[in-house]
């Protein structure tokens, strides 16, 4: 596979870009292979690439029933952050974002991180109190973060209504300036890409209709393209993982909702940062295309639909316009909805499983693209050895019957 | 939108009404003091999180404010029927 560069890139445009390489092979499944990745989102390639760059497994396949980033990679509103609350999900969200930085040159594919900084408006005096108590927990925790108060937030984003006679006042602000957004399908495809390079099959167009489990221990998947043998299957199907969990027998703490989100026409550049607001779940930042990314909450009810109500998107649309006045008039181009996978606690679970060799990585709910990098990283080394990864140790399934709960559901500015 | 009928009120509303309370039929276990950690984490937290025929709770908030059954595609989002609370689903799909 040849390098991406600027040179590669000036040779061909001479010829007219019409001799590009192909990103990644479209082999056919082997027989069977040592780890078979179910689900070829971000997360899925992710642990893929670590599997084959850190842990030294390259006989494996992903295999995906749509096409690659096809599900909630390429439905998100691709904000990247680590300011949660507790310890162990901050941790693992700053793993993450550490791996954000670098990841282009890493995977010599842009993934056009931007750090632009995330903020997370409070609208209330208890809003506030929790915001001062998490930039607190944040700091102690070495993660970027500081309190903004209205003035503050009025310099970032000159285009806010700062007025104290509205419904949801801004009082102030939560900041995370190393956060940001990046290119989903660029993430992706440059996972992908470093994947296959590596010698992982991609199989798009497969879909996996049985995991096949005998005397306790995982033997292989059953798929539209036949039987493919696997020592370990690991499963990153995000909204279908409870239809997943089902094929083996597993129950798992999940409910699986819409989640919408829509872009605006395309304006000149406006806003410079990403603005959320859980409060009135609305979340705003602008793509280079020029495109505001707007975010809804989700609907209430289970949904696999990839669409949700519109109601939804009206109160959405109804607080962007109560905090920025002027995209009253913006034309909205496209909406659509994903199917995340909501946990009890809002966090996500990177766990084994009573059966053997099979693997969750899942529950990532409103929030995973954030963790595309890390999750993949922590994960792979999951399935590898066999144990968690020290910052996936406190992410298992057994957490529900245990009761330790990591509960960052509100906690963390995470929109539920 | 969904439009769902409530089965006191005997009239199809819009979901706007509503609430959604997950999934129904799931008994509070009578002797709560005899659950080993696994099986009350299995009723307070596990769910069968179909896709597919779902039976779920829903209350009716701006309306009678009382809880009833319904019987839905978690698919299509189709409704195949409401029903009242203590009373057992018609659609089963082939499972009871």
């Amino acid at each position: 596979m040849k390098k991406y560069s600027g040179f590669s890139l000036f040779k061909h445009s001479l010829k007219h870009h019409e001799d590009w390489q192909k990103a990644w092979r479209s082999p056919r499944p082997k027989k069977s292979y040592d780890v078979i990745i179910v689900g070829g989102g971000g997360h899925g390639l992710a642990t893929a690439y670590y599997l084959a760059k850190e842990h030294g497994i390259t006989n494996i396949a992903v295999v995906e029933k749509g096409y690659l980033g096809g599900g909630n990679t390429a439905r998100n509103t691709t904000i990247v952050r680590s300011n949660y609350l507790w310890d162990e999900a901050s941790k693992l969200y700053d793993h993450a974002l550490d791996l954000w930085y670098g990841l282009s040159q890493d995977l010599n594919y842009n993934v056009m991180f931007s750090s632009r900084g995330v903020m997370n408006l409070g609208h209330n005096l208890q809003d506030m109190r929790d915001i001062e108590r998490r930039v607190n927990a944040n700091r102690l925790n070495g993660i970027d973060a500081a309190v903004l108060n209205t003035q503050e937030v009025k310099e970032i984003v000159p285009i806010i209504n700062d007025s104290q006679d509205i419904r949801y006042p801004v009082l102030g602000a939560s900041w995370q300036k190393t956060g940001g957004v990046a290119r989903h399908d660029a993430v992706a495809w440059g996972f992908a890409r470093g994947a296959d390079q590596l010698g992982v099959d991609l199989i798009q167009q497969c879909e996996v209709t049985d995991i096949v489990v005998e005397q306790g221990a995982v033997t292989g998947v059953q798929t539209n393209q036949g039987f493919i043998g696997a020592k370990k299957v690991a499963c990153v199907t995000a909204g279908n993982s409870g239809v997943v969990a089902a094929m083996a027998g597993i129950r798992l703490p999940l409910e699986s909702h819409p989640l919408q989100a829509l872009v605006s026409e395309p304006i000149k550049p406006i806003i410079d940062t990403v603005v959320m607001s859980n409060a009135v779940h609305a979340y705003v930042s602008q793509s280079d295309k020029g495109d505001l990314v707007i975010g809804a909450g989700i609907d209430s009810y289970n949904g696999y639909g990839q669409r949700g109500s519109f109601h939804v998107v009206e109160h959405t649309l109804s607080a962007i316009c109560e905090l920025f006045p002027m995209f009253s008039r913006v034309r909205m181009n496209r909406a659509w909805g994903g199917v995340v996978d909501t946990c009890p606690d809002a966090c996500p679970i990177i766990s084994k499983t009573r059966v053997d060799g099979l693997y969750f990585n899942c529950g990532w709910g409103t929030g995973g693209f954030k963790a595309t990098p890390g999750s993949g990283h922590v994960f792979a080394h999951t399935v590898a050895h066999d144990e968690p990864h020290p910052l996936a140790k406190p992410f298992t399934i057994d957490r529900f019957n245990t009761g330790h709960l990591i509960d960052e559901h509100g906690a963390a500015g995470v929109a539920h | 939108m969904l439009h769902i009928y409530c089965p006191y009120c005997e009239e199809m509303r819009e979901e706007e009404e509503f609430s959604y309370s997950g999934e129904a039929h799931i008994a509070r276990p009578l002797d709560p003091e005899s659950l080993t950690d696994a099986e009350w984490g299995d009723y307070v937290f596990f769910r069968t999180n179909p896709r597919g025929l779902h039976h779920e709770m829903w209350n009716h908030a701006v309306g009678c404010r009382r809880y009833f059954n319904v019987t839905r595609n978690t698919h299509t989002y189709e409704i195949y029927e409401t029903y009242k609370m203590g009373e057992q689903p018609t659609v089963t799909g082939g499972k009871s």
